[in-house]
């Protein structure tokens, strides 16, 4: 399988600080990744030179493109929505759907259309006059219409409510995921996204920590709750995290074999914010 | 090409206010306060029963020659002149702005990212833009500015009428068509010329992480002060105020419609014969401005700082 981008060495100097710091990754088509860190640790960073919106140094191949140079190019097969309320506020839906559909020459006109439909947004409205999750509905309209193969979602749904988050998503698997197109998606909401997600990647001071698909990660993480009185075994074992919850211990494993943690208690997959927590343990310290 | 109409376009959509609205109201303005003018001039001339006078004092209620006819002919189009400058006057002002604002304002509240989200290529963006200032808003202004002199005209002309003047003859006298055509073919020439202001402008506008308005009038004023305070032009045996007249003003008062005629022979104070004022305006004596160095150096310097401009928007990184 061809990958969608392959980064080598990917490295960016900020003035005082190091915002990426020789990271090295591979993503292939069809996945849909969750790119997950703590504030300033380079997620939006790693983002913006896949869409040449900075300079950077090392190798990265977008879809056989160079974004630094072939950007106007890449654009064509690459969509992205950055945060919420980044449509200009004058704008009008009308507007917006003509321009677009007269720019980008792999629009759908009467897809997006057909997806406006189903929102409460009409021709005529202003986006200054919309709630944030109604601009969302209009980026995404926008992003859905456009047969792109990658698209970067970085903090899509901050600042939304639940409603408009749920069917943020659910739009985006329904409507517009296949095997051919790629999403990255950024965020700090990872309970939302984690059921969505094919690929998992944590980054922590300009490094990737964890690069491994959802299934890998089942078998490579794993958490055991174990009564009181066997914790000090499971301690030994030297585990990535500890809790307590009504007088057990839950114990969070990397690379443990899944017998013998059975044996000592009640074994379930962890969830990508426990992992999340316990990975970054420290990172504001 | 497609895209680049879209461009424009979308320009428009943004600043139509500016460069729609605010030349149809000005031009509109404008000629409600001269209908009230003559309203109130009547009003007074019937109270005081004197002749109503217009054009320095000449007896609109007698017989005129053809000599006559043809100087108030002339007055009519230099007034019809004087109502699009007014409107131009005010697209300049708004196009100073514009560009100012132009590539900075998406990147304060960052629609930036919108629009790079999708392919156009900074390039085409940033033209997209100088052709709005140059071109677009000069010809919507113009033709506000012409239509708010030709209603002036009419008006001015059926006021006479009601003075026993025959209208038809005054109407006939003016040439508000040649006015027109004047005005429009004097926009390839506005666009030059206005150039080096258009450039520093959106350089500013793509280079300054705050406040562009401050950097684009302070560095030139400081540079004109410390040139005329420490006379560093005398090196090169030009006075300071060459700088001020070649450099600053050429970076911020490009924008002035008619700026080019700075240099043209000045008119005589008190001009006997009308026409000597219409020549002055004409096309001949405008486009002799093309064998200035002048202009053509500022035009180059207005593309390199365009360019400038979009190189800063491919790489200025504060998104």
């Amino acid at each position: 399988m061809s990958a969608v981008i392959t980064a080598t060495g990917l490295s960016k100097h900020y003035k005082n600080s190091l915002a990426l710091d020789n990271v090295s990754f591979r993503i292939p088509a069809g996945r849909i990744v969750g790119l997950i860190g703590p504030n300033g640790a380079g997620k939006t960073t790693a983002l913006k030179a896949i869409l040449g919106l900075t300079d950077f140094s090392g190798q990265l191949n977008v879809l056989g493109l160079d974004p630094r140079k072939q950007r106007d190019k890449l654009m064509e097969q690459v969509c992205f929505i950055a945060d919420v309320a980044v449509l200009p506020r004058w704008l009008r839906v009308s507007e917006a759907v003509d321009f677009v559909g007269n720019v980008h020459p792999r629009f759908d006109r009467a897809k997006c259309e057909a997806f406006l439909a189903r929102t409460k947004l009409t021709p005529g409205m202003r986006v200054r006059q919309m709630s944030k999750g109604m601009i969302v509905q209009l980026h995404l309209a926008l992003v859905m219409a456009i047969d792109a193969r990658l698209l970067i979602l970085d903090e899509p749904t901050l600042g939304l409510d639940i409603l408009y988050r749920k069917q943020f998503y659910q739009n985006l698997l329904e409507d517009y995921f296949d095997e051919n197109k790629t999403i990255i998606v950024t965020t700090h909401q990872v309970e939302e996204v984690e059921h969505i997600l094919t690929d998992l990647m944590f980054i922590r001071d300009g490094k990737i920590v964890l690069d491994a698909d959802m299934d890998a990660i089942g078998e490579r993480f794993i958490e055991v709750m174990v009564n009181g009185d066997r914790a000090e075994a499971a301690r030994a074992m030297k585990p990535l995290d500890e809790r307590q919850v009504f007088g057990k211990s839950i114990f969070l494993f990397d690379g443990v074999e899944r017998s013998t943690l059975e044996a000592m208690g009640e074994v379930r997959r962890p969830s990508v914010s426990d992992l999340f927590v316990a990975t970054m343990k420290g990172t504001y310290a | 090409m497609k895209t680049f109409y879209w461009l424009v376009k979308r320009e428009f959509w943004e600043h139509r206010g500016g460069f729609f609205w605010a030349p149809l109201i000005s031009g509109s303005v404008f000629l409600v306060l001269n209908i009230m003018a003559l309203i109130t001039g009547e009003v007074l001339g019937n109270r005081s029963n004197t002749h109503f006078n217009i054009a320095g004092g000449l007896n609109l209620s007698g017989h005129m020659d053809a000599d006559m006819l043809g100087k108030i002919g002339t007055g009519l189009d230099i007034a019809m002149y004087v109502v699009a400058g007014i409107v131009l006057m005010i697209m300049a002002i708004i196009v100073f702005f514009y560009c100012l604002g132009s590539l900075y304002d998406d990147r304060r509240d960052r629609s930036i990212l919108f629009w790079k989200s999708l392919p156009i290529s900074n390039r085409d963006t940033v033209l997209s833009k100088v052709v709005s200032a140059s071109i677009v808003a000069p010809v919507i202004a113009c033709v506000f500015g012409t239509a708010a002199g030709l209603l002036l005209l009419l008006i001015a002309a059926f006021t006479a009428s009601l003075h026993g003047l025959n209208m038809w003859a005054l109407l006939m006298n003016s040439h508000p068509l040649l006015v027109a055509i004047n005005m429009i073919s004097l926009i390839p020439l506005y666009a030059i010329w206005a150039l080096p202001t258009i450039g520093w402008l959106m350089f500013c506008s793509a280079w300054a992480r705050s406040k562009p308005f401050l950097w684009a009038l302070l560095a030139p004023l400081a540079a004109g002060v410390i040139v005329s305070w420490f006379g560093l032009m005398g090196l090169f045996n030009l006075g300071s105020g060459w700088f001020w007249k070649n450099i600053v003003s050429r970076m911020l008062l490009s924008l002035v419609p008619g700026g080019w005629l700075r240099d043209a022979a000045q008119i005589d104070n008190e001009p006997t014969d009308p026409s000597v004022i219409l020549d002055h305006i004409g096309l001949a004596h405008n486009y002799a401005t093309l064998a200035s160095p002048d202009l053509w150096i500022g035009a180059i310097a207005g593309s390199v700082l365009i360019s400038a401009a979009i190189w800063l928007r491919r790489w200025r990184d504060d998104s």
